[in-house]
């Protein structure tokens, strides 16, 4: 059997470790097309402000480690796919045959049509190379400009902070993190950066980029005084790396690529995970959900599956956990709640700390949490084994932060 | 061999000294807030529950740690955090369902019960056994195991 994983990101090293597990005899080839051994885009962020080194990101850190298994890792890039043929075109030129395939090919950083972003000193964060860029550029003292206050924008705030750099933060949206936070937390999230010295511009776009006379570049705005910076980072959003399937007869969804319980696409044989894939939504539904636990988990799924066995899955939970310059921030599924459901929620903006939990009948469904460490994954437990909370969902919307009292309470290990 | 902490409640007085124990073991404290094992109070049933990793096979943190920092004692099956590796994104701590793993703000790293490499000291520091340490076959992790399976991302069918 030969398994071909195009993507060298978790998705596909999970994936591969896992069918080498699976099929011990296998011929497993996983192509990435960057220049470094496969790393975590998840470091870099850490690599920035200085905590680790480039190998510090490694997905793997053991010498040998994918030699050892077996695992031939191959840096070019799947330029097309011959589902018939059970070929892939490569990149480079050359066809490699498959009978299983995994698309595994993450995700990229989007540009927005402002005019402008192409020039010199304009940069997103994604990969290795663009955290050297950004280095260069990010000294003590600069100005820098970052636009878009999303997940991404706000992790990298972080490491440009800590590098000391004099920070403008631009964002469409009326808070902070939008898709992830509510009015409520966003905008104490906002209010946090701004204590930390951080100019943070909501309801605000970028109109256009142009070079000053000063040799830097000036960020032009829909309202307001244009800003100054030596580096402009975009992070405004991301979306599937799926170009070379157009025209292919693999069938898409929400822009990524459509994965029925067994992560198999439209193809027979053919697979998808992580960032690219439109999988079960665990809240209901299908979508891209383009974080790390799910890319681990299809990745572990899909080659299961890939290698003859039947898992099914049960359909990833969003979440996503954020350190914004020391303010630590949670969201699980469905926080934005449904119709009829109860809401619990309690505020402490002078502490900076807010938890929302969202009910439907007596289960929790989704939860928001700002300025909360200890014990937080129970939220995550309480959602995902639909548990039936009885009496405690009373206690929770009397006191929303004692969720790991419920846990603990309805759980096996208080018996 | 697969070991674990086994843990009575109805035997527990909250006396505490499992996590004075801990979070001196752990970070040279005596600090029930580094502990990694947490004794809850009941106070409407009179009841005190301490609770902690169950080193669970699923290891949702191992598999979620983006940079390899959390790895397997191949003598117990701790799931043990490395904070030379371990980069503070926090991802295991949203991943770990059972909410043992915390991040401690004061080092930027993950902290988790590693069962002190073997020779766990709040079993030593119990006075009345509320904890125990033994080989997993023997103890009630299989009812724990239930409870993770509900939360398990795969479902598999057959063998």
């Amino acid at each position: 059997m030969k398994y071909v994983i195009a993507g060298a990101g978790p998705a596909g090293v999970i994936a591969a470790e896992t069918l080498r597990k699976a099929d011990p005899k296998g011929t497993i080839v996983l192509i990435g097309d960057e220049p470094e051994a496969p790393y975590s885009r998840m470091a870099i962020p850490y690599v920035l402000s200085g905590g680790i080194g480039e190998d510090g990101t490694r997905l793997r850190k053991t010498p040998g480690h994918f030699k050892n298994l077996s695992i031939h890792v191959l840096r070019d890039r799947v330029a097309k796919v011959l589902p018939k043929k059970r070929q892939v075109i490569l990149a480079g030129g050359a066809k490699t045959p498959f009978d299983r395939l995994l698309i595994a090919t993450g995700s990229r950083p989007v540009k927005p049509p402002v005019p402008g972003l192409n020039l010199t000193g304009v940069h997103h964060c994604w990969t290795l190379a663009d955290a050297r860029n950004i280095a260069e550029l990010a000294q003590p003292g600069a100005d820098v400009v970052l636009m878009g206050a999303g997940f991404i924008g706000c992790i990298i705030l972080e490491s440009l902070l800590a590098r000391g750099v004099n920070l403008t933060v631009i964002e469409m949206e009326d808070r902070m993190v939008p898709r992830m936070m509510n009015e409520t937390a966003g905008n104490m999230l906002k209010s946090w950066c701004q204590k930390k010295g951080v100019a943070v511009k909501t309801k605000t776009r970028v109109t256009g980029v142009k070079k000053s006379n000063a040799g830097g570049l000036t960020v032009h705005l829909n309202k307001g005084r244009p800003v100054n910076a030596a580096l402009i980072v975009v992070a405004t959003g991301v979306k599937s790396n799926t170009g070379f399937l157009k025209g292919g007869s693999v069938r898409m969804q929400d822009g990524g690529v459509a994965v029925d319980d067994h992560l198999q696409s439209s193809i027979d044989g053919i697979y998808a995970a992580g960032d690219v894939a439109c999988g079960p939504d665990f809240s209901g539904g299908w979508a891209v959900h383009a974080i790390q636990p799910t890319a681990a988990e299809h990745g572990r799924i899909a080659a299961i599956n890939m290698a003859g066995g039947d898992a099914r899955y049960q359909g990833s939970l969003i979440m996503n956990v954020l350190d914004t310059a020391g303010l630590i921030s949670a969201s699980f599924g469905n926080w934005p709640g449904v119709n009829g459901g109860d809401i619990a929620e309690t505020v402490d903006k002078g502490h900076f700390r807010y938890t929302r939990l969202a009910f439907e009948d007596d289960r929790l469904i989704g939860a928001l949490t700002l300025g909360l460490t200890e014990h937080v994954g129970v939220i995550r437990g309480l959602i995902q084994s639909r548990i039936s909370l009885g009496p405690w969902k009373k206690k929770l919307i009397a006191n929303p932060s004692s969720v790991m009292e419920a846990y603990v309470a309805l759980s096996p290990a208080a018996a | 061999m697969q070991k674990s902490l086994v843990i009575y409640p109805d035997k527990c007085t909250g006396c505490l000294q499992c996590e004075l124990a801990c979070s001196y073991q752990a970070e040279g404290v005596f600090n029930p807030a580094k502990s990694r094992i947490k004794v809850f109070n009941f106070h409407d049933q009179g009841r005190f529950v301490p609770y902690t990793c169950t080193q669970c096979d699923e290891a949702w943190c191992l598999h979620a740690c983006p940079v390899d920092a959390i790895t397997v004692d191949m003598t117990n099956g701790a799931k043990v955090v490395s904070d030379d590796v371990c980069v503070g994104c926090k991802v295991c701590t949203i991943a770990c369902p059972f909410g043992t793993v915390n991040y401690n703000q004061a080092t930027g790293k993950v902290i988790k019960c590693d069962l002190c490499g073997g020779d766990p000291e709040c079993v030593k520091a119990c006075p009345t056994d509320a904890i125990a340490y033994m080989d997993a076959d023997l103890t009630g992790l299989e009812k724990m195991r239930a409870w993770a399976a509900k939360t398990d991302a795969a479902l598999q069918a057959g063998a």
